[in-house]
């Protein structure tokens, strides 16, 4: 609770006297083509892997010759956009990006960085920080639709490779009782969770103290702590928003 | 000028520094001399208000400053320039743009201007070849050049240095004290710089206070400083052979001198 009481405050100092609009929009631009080259690769990779193997393990579910083979493609694509999509991908981000930052300003801090700045009389949360979290807020739901495209299409490759069902009947699948809703959804809970894991990350590593060490120690909290903030935030998100 | 009343801080339990009073003026060297762990780094934190003194206060030429308002803080902290003991360069920016940093931030030069004082400050510190470097390019001692440069950098009204010639080679740690004196008193700057190299302290201290324990023992100017009766301050300076030597031969003159005083008086 208290610790909670301490990442309140933390927040508050993000939105109090920072640096001038243009310096905070060069560093938020920054960090975010740092977090987006940093992580697009292995966003990409699992995304592909997720949709095939979810195209294949549905197909092999499938065996009552009544359904459609289209319903495969059909439950590919509300699969990923609800689900796969925004919340693996920001699973993986929490271990990729969580653990950067903590890191990032964990090191900042023991180095006496983060000292250096306040003694020059900036506001270093504001000048590190903030730029941080609207990065992600900026980046996660690009990389979410990234993830969406690619998972869909991995299912496509895997479907059609595997012989399960033809590309033409993925595609019908996909076009099914379509709801856009869906993408908005999925796009709220992406900010929701970029917010999560930017600010809980942040928070482990500007207040790290000590060490080497304990900037590692920082990390490892950071992720774990997104990724349970994370997984309770897609659990209520789905209660509140569908 | 910086004024400390009555200074105490506790880490844990343990007191650091134990009611530590003085006054730093500008246009000298003020000097903070003292053994490994006195304390003498957190003091200079608890002045620029990194750390949080448990008790005492600390003015900036009659302004408060310590548990004033941020925005106070915030606004004098602007007018300070500051050597960390570890550097602390930031270590995502090459040397030239730790310097210029401080430009980029608090004033408002145009580019030209901010980096034709960079370059002046990285030539004066010595090391106008490495401004493309990264700080993890650097050595210990380079390292410290470059926080130099970049607590010089602005033009600032105090100037708190902490070691900064140590790890640095005698004739570059001249260079530095020379430095430091020089733009102290070209701006009349307040400096404030924590040490425990002998040479500098005897060289360039205008007034030097010598810290054990969290207490300040002794304090006046470095000429001073040979004749002191305090034993803390007399077993640091004479540590090394060197300078335990160089008392023996002054005790060895004055008891001939004193003999052959004798021997007149006798005579
Ligand atoms: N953040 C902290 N938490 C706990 N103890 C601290 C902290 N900072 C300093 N100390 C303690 O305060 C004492 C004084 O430390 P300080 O860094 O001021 O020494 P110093 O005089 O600068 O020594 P040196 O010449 O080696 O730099 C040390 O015993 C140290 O353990
Ligand atoms: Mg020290």
């Amino acid at each position: 609770m208290k610790t909670f009481g301490a990442f309140l405050l933390f927040l508050s100092n993000l939105v109090k006297r920072g640096e001038s609009p243009r310096i905070l929009f060069n560093r938020t631009i920054d960090e975010a083509i740092i977090i987006g080259i940093d992580s697009i690769f292995i966003v990409a990779v699992v995304s592909t892997f997720i949709g095939a193997v979810t195209c294949v393990q549905i197909s092999y579910n499938l065996t009552n010759a009544l359904i459609p083979r289209s319903t495969i493609g059909f439950m590919v694509r509300e699969m990923t956009i609800l689900e796969l999509a925004p919340t693996i991908t920001s699973i993986v981000l929490a271990g990729k990006v969580g653990s950067s930052i903590a890191g990032g300003l964990g090191t900042m801090r023991i180095t006496e960085q983060v000292d250096a700045l306040e003694v020059m009389g900036i506001n270093s949360t504001s000048y590190l920080v903030t730029p941080k979290i609207l990065a992600a807020l900026l980046v996660f739901p690009m990389l979410v639709i990234v993830s969406m495209f690619l998972s869909i299409l991995g299912g496509y490759l895997a479907g059609s490779l595997s012989g399960a069902l033809s590309g033409q009947e993925y595609i019908t699948g996909l076009r099914t009782d379509f709801i856009p809703y869906n993408i908005t959804f999925a796009l709220i809970k992406s900010v929701v969770f970029a917010f999560l894991i930017s600010s809980i990350s942040s928070y482990q590593g500007y207040f790290t103290q000590g060490g080497a060490l304990e900037v590692g120690r920082a990390s490892t909290k950071a992720v774990t702590n997104s990724v349970i903030a994370v997984l309770i935030a897609d659990f209520l998100c789905a209660q509140i928003l569908l | 000028m910086i004024e400390i009343h009555n200074i105490h801080k506790t880490f844990n339990g343990v007191k650091v520094l134990d009611g530590i009073d003085g006054v730093f003026e500008s246009g000298k060297m003020n000097m903070l001399l003292g053994a490994s762990g006195t304390g003498k780094s957190v003091l200079l934190k608890c002045i620029v208000g990194l750390v949080k003194p448990d008790l005492g206060s600390i003015t900036y030429d009659g302004r408060i400053f310590a548990n004033n308002k941020l925005d106070i803080k915030q606004e004098i902290r602007r007018k300070i320039g500051m050597l960390f003991q570890g550097s602390a360069l930031f270590d995502s920016m090459t040397v030239s743009e730790n310097v210029e940093f401080p430009l980029r931030m608090l004033t408002d030069m145009s580019r030209e201007e901010r980096l034709a004082r960079v370059e002046f400050c990285l030539q004066r510190v010595g090391l106008e070849k490495a401004g493309n470097k990264m700080p993890s390019e650097l050595s210990g001692g380079m390292k410290k050049r470059v926080g130099i440069a970049r607590a010089i950098a602005p033009h600032c009204t105090y100037l708190f240095c902490d070691e900064p010639n140590s790890g640095l080679d005698p004739l570059t740690a001249i260079t530095i004290d020379e430095l430091i004196k020089e733009i102290t008193l070209e701006y009349d700057i307040t400096t404030i710089v924590v040490t425990h190299d002998m040479n500098s302290v005897l060289e360039y201290g205008d007034n030097v206070m010598f810290l054990y324990k969290g207490k300040k023992l002794w304090e006046g100017h470095s000429s001073t400083i040979m004749d002191t009766r305090v034993k803390e301050l007399n077993d640091f300076i004479f540590s090394n052979r060197l300078m335990r030597d160089a008392k023996k031969v002054e005790q060895i003159e004055e008891e001939e001198r004193q003999e052959e005083e004798n021997e007149k008086n006798n005579l």
